[in-house]
């Protein structure tokens, strides 16, 4: 793998693999010992234009459990304010020798600028892109759905039958891209839930069913309910009146919760804003997957890094 | 230095095969078999000789963007491109809201000489939408301005609009209407549909367009006042436009190279040279503008010609600044886009890019076509030429252009602007020669 820029380019087969991959590293992560050799010498900068603790750390501690040396690199606020371009900035860490350059940008395309510039011949890894991708953290959600469905014998399976409800803001969400394309690949059916004004105006290519009610939607039994975080912001635009309504007709409420067959996987990237989107028992029921969606991201994250960093790095 | 060209077996627009002679800055003769004692022959065989191009739209830059581009740069990258009169739009540093800021562009394009210069004045104090500059001041200056525009930025508020448009009345003046509803675009990126839904780029959508011209068409037909609209880019703006020539509305329109050959599916690339306002549209809408431009709906093409230094492009796609150099590329794009399709035919091309961008102008000196007696403004094209375009091909400061790398057809030979050459042999001639010939032919005039 050259670069890991979204799910949109990835196939079946390489999206299995890439879970595969998780797979062995999550066993590691069993030992006493966390640590392994395999990326020993090479150097993974973090470099992230935009506040992000929970992603970074999870790159840093993947990064490290792999015996990668680890550079963060945080440039707040976009590069034109801060004075050094983006070409400048990379540039940078090719002279420093950087080998992947793992990136969070506010700027959708950011990543695949960085990719196809010439700037730097480091593995480019797509940490979040403005309202475009964020392929980690959709492969870190397949990789915990597959998990809970089949246990120990997930290696080498997909998603064939399962229905996946995303529920949320759409439009500005880089999560639900990802994950409408990877899951779709998979073989999941996706359903996704949200005000009209939060999903983008043309959705005819997207391979989903765009749902205004969530409760018609959870009445379908879904195998899987994710829940998006919401900004409570947008209503200033106009998105939506307030946040009392949001959560009214779009959030995951006790009332929604219990109304759920018990074995459904409830689902949030995180950060949550419990009593908006997600309700407590929600967030804290047997049928959250909301810790370990953070501890298979650890997994999923080294798994990346492995495929970019070792064996050949054709394109 | 020659005073006197002799261009033979040149065909004209309507095909009619014909040597063509300029003398003292003027078409002389036309006629077949023609000699002219002391010439400079310029074998056109095979290629077309079109009436000087001019373009209604251009971004100069100076003063204040000499970074950018300059008079001298521009009205260069003008004249590789086979024009021969470029309207400069007044978003420069001090905007050209005043007599004095025209009359300096109007002056440095005297001194370059590449190009007849005609500055375009600012709609409003410093574009600033709020209130009205000195529009008399400009119109009775040495500039002679009748085009305003804020282009850039729209004129929005509906009061200010309808003002501007009664008040250009009395000297026969136009508003030019940069038409982008603000609301509606803040923060966009790129034309808002199926591309801005997956790349997760604020959307730019139609409606913003489309309700600006509708409003200003019914204003102009209130006041009854005469209106221009800027950079056409959708299939609906087309379908407001031909409701209101039908009514009888004096509305003219533009559409830019650029949006009558490329489409959105480029900015998937995340490649900033796609990166122009109004942003690339879906092909439909290519399409459509192609069909308003040859039915008239679309009254001209004019480039937008937005040169910007590298560093403004060479960077991720929500830094990078709007706009595409158009002024070298511009007939080749017209050729590939509607006139190889049969859309258009190179009368139609005269008209779309010489004779009807000068009547919306109101100037008189451009655009009265291959007659003898007009000023010798001549284009010389070869149709057959197809090129790689590239660096090599534009002569402005700018390099934003999108064609780099793509194959244009034709190429421009000559450029004869007041009968002296700006290009020969597909070459710019010298910058001190130009502006040479073009101080003995002010001096000629007095």
């Amino acid at each position: 793998m050259r670069h890991l820029l979204s799910t949109r380019d990835l196939d079946q087969e390489s999206a299995v693999r890439l879970l595969d991959v998780a797979e062995d590293m999550a066993d590691t992560q069993q030992r006493e010992v966390k640590k392994l050799p395999t990326l020993r010498g090479k150097t993974v900068v973090n470099l992230f234009f935009e506040d992000s603790t929970r992603t970074r750390i999870s790159f840093e501690a993947a990064s490290k459990r792999l015996s990668a040396d680890v550079i963060n690199f945080s440039a707040k606020g976009s590069s034109v304010s801060k004075g050094e371009s983006l070409k400048d900035t990379a540039q940078t860490l090719q002279a420093m020798g950087a080998d992947a350059v793992v990136i969070r940008h506010p700027a959708s395309g950011a990543p695949q600028t960085l990719a196809t510039s010439g700037w730097i011949d480091a593995g480019i890894l797509n940490a979040g892109d403005g309202t475009h991708e964020h392929p980690t953290q959709a492969l870190l959600d397949a990789f915990t759905i597959r998990k809970r469905v089949h246990g120990i014998a997930s290696r080498g399976r997909n998603l064939d039958g399962l229905s996946v409800t995303i529920v949320g803001d759409i439009l500005h969400s880089r999560v639900a891209r990802s994950n409408v394309w990877l899951l779709t690949t998979l073989g999941a059916t996706v359903t996704l839930v949200a005000p009209p004004t939060l999903v983008p105006v043309d959705t005819r290519a997207w391979p989903v069913t765009i749902s205004y009610d969530l409760d018609e939607a959870l009445a379908a039994g879904p195998d899987v309910v994710m829940m998006l975080r919401i900004q409570g912001e947008r209503m200033r635009d106009a998105f939506f009146p307030n946040s009392r309504e949001y959560s009214r007709r779009w959030g995951l409420d006790d009332g929604r919760l219990h109304r759920l067959d018990p074995t459904t996987i409830v689902m949030h990237p995180g950060p949550m804003n419990r009593g908006l989107e997600i309700s407590a028992a929600a967030a804290d029921s047997p049928m959250s997957t909301v810790r370990e969606q953070v501890t298979n991201g650890v997994s999923v994250r080294m798994a990346a890094l492995y495929l970019l960093l070792s064996g050949d790095r054709e394109n | 230095m020659t005073n006197t060209y002799l261009i033979s077996g040149a065909a004209l627009p309507d095909g009619t095969r014909t040597d063509i002679v300029l003398r003292d800055g003027v078409l002389a003769e036309l006629g077949t078999g023609l000699s002219a004692a002391g010439a400079q022959r310029i074998d056109a065989d095979g290629l077309v000789a079109l009436p000087g191009l001019v373009d209604l739209h251009t971004h100069l830059r100076e003063p204040g963007y000499e970074q950018s581009e300059t008079v001298l740069t521009g009205t260069q990258a003008a004249a590789a491109g086979g024009f021969t009169a470029v309207f400069a739009m007044a978003n420069t540093s001090p905007v050209a809201d005043t007599a004095g800021v025209v009359e300096q562009e109007l002056s440095l394009g005297e001194q370059a000489g590449y190009a007849t210069v005609q500055p375009i004045g600012a709609v409003t104090v410093g574009l600033a939408g709020e209130q009205l500059a000195e529009l008399g001041a400009m119109a009775s200056s040495r500039a002679r301005v009748r085009v305003f525009s804020d282009d850039g930025a729209c004129v929005w508020d509906p009061v200010l609009m309808r003002r501007a448009l009664e008040y250009v009345k009395s000297f026969d003046g136009v508003i030019a209407q940069h038409a982008q509803e603000p609301r509606l675009t803040v923060g966009a990126q790129m034309n808002e549909g199926a591309v801005s839904g997956e790349l997760g780029l604020t959307g730019w959508p139609a409606v913003a367009e489309e309700s600006i011209i509708a409003r200003d068409v019914l204003l102009a037909e209130h006041v009854g006042s005469s209106l221009h609209i800027c950079h056409v880019s959708t299939a609906g703006s087309v379908d407001v436009l031909r409701w209101a020539k039908a009514r009888g509305i004096r509305v003219t329109a533009e559409v830019t190279p650029h949006h009558l050959l490329l489409d959105e599916e480029l900015v998937r690339s995340f490649d900033a040279r796609y990166k122009v306002n109004p942003p690339l549209r879906r092909r439909e809408d290519v399409l459509a503008l192609r069909e308003a431009l040859a039915d008239g709906t679309i009254d001209i093409v004019a480039t937008d010609h937005a040169p910007h230094p590298v560093e403004n492009k060479d960077c991720e796609w929500d830094a990078a600044a709007n706009g595409m150099v158009g002024l070298e590329s511009a007939l080749s794009v017209v050729h590939a886009s509607v006139v190889q399709t049969g859309q258009l035919n190179w009368t139609d091309v005269a008209r779309v890019l010489s004779s009807e961008p000068a009547r919306i102008g109101r100037i008189t000196s451009h655009g009265q076509g291959l007659v003898v007696g007009a000023p010798g403004h001549v284009t010389v094209y070869d149709p057959s030429a197809s090129r790689a375009f590239g660096t090599a091909d534009l002569a402005g400061k700018g390099v934003n252009s999108p064609y780099l790398g793509r194959t244009l057809p034709g190429r421009v030979i000559a450029t004869f602007h007041s009968g002296f050459a700006t290009v020969l042999d597909g070459q710019l001639r010298p910058a001190d020669e130009v502006a040479g010939s073009a101080e003995q032919r002010m001096a000629a005039r007095v």
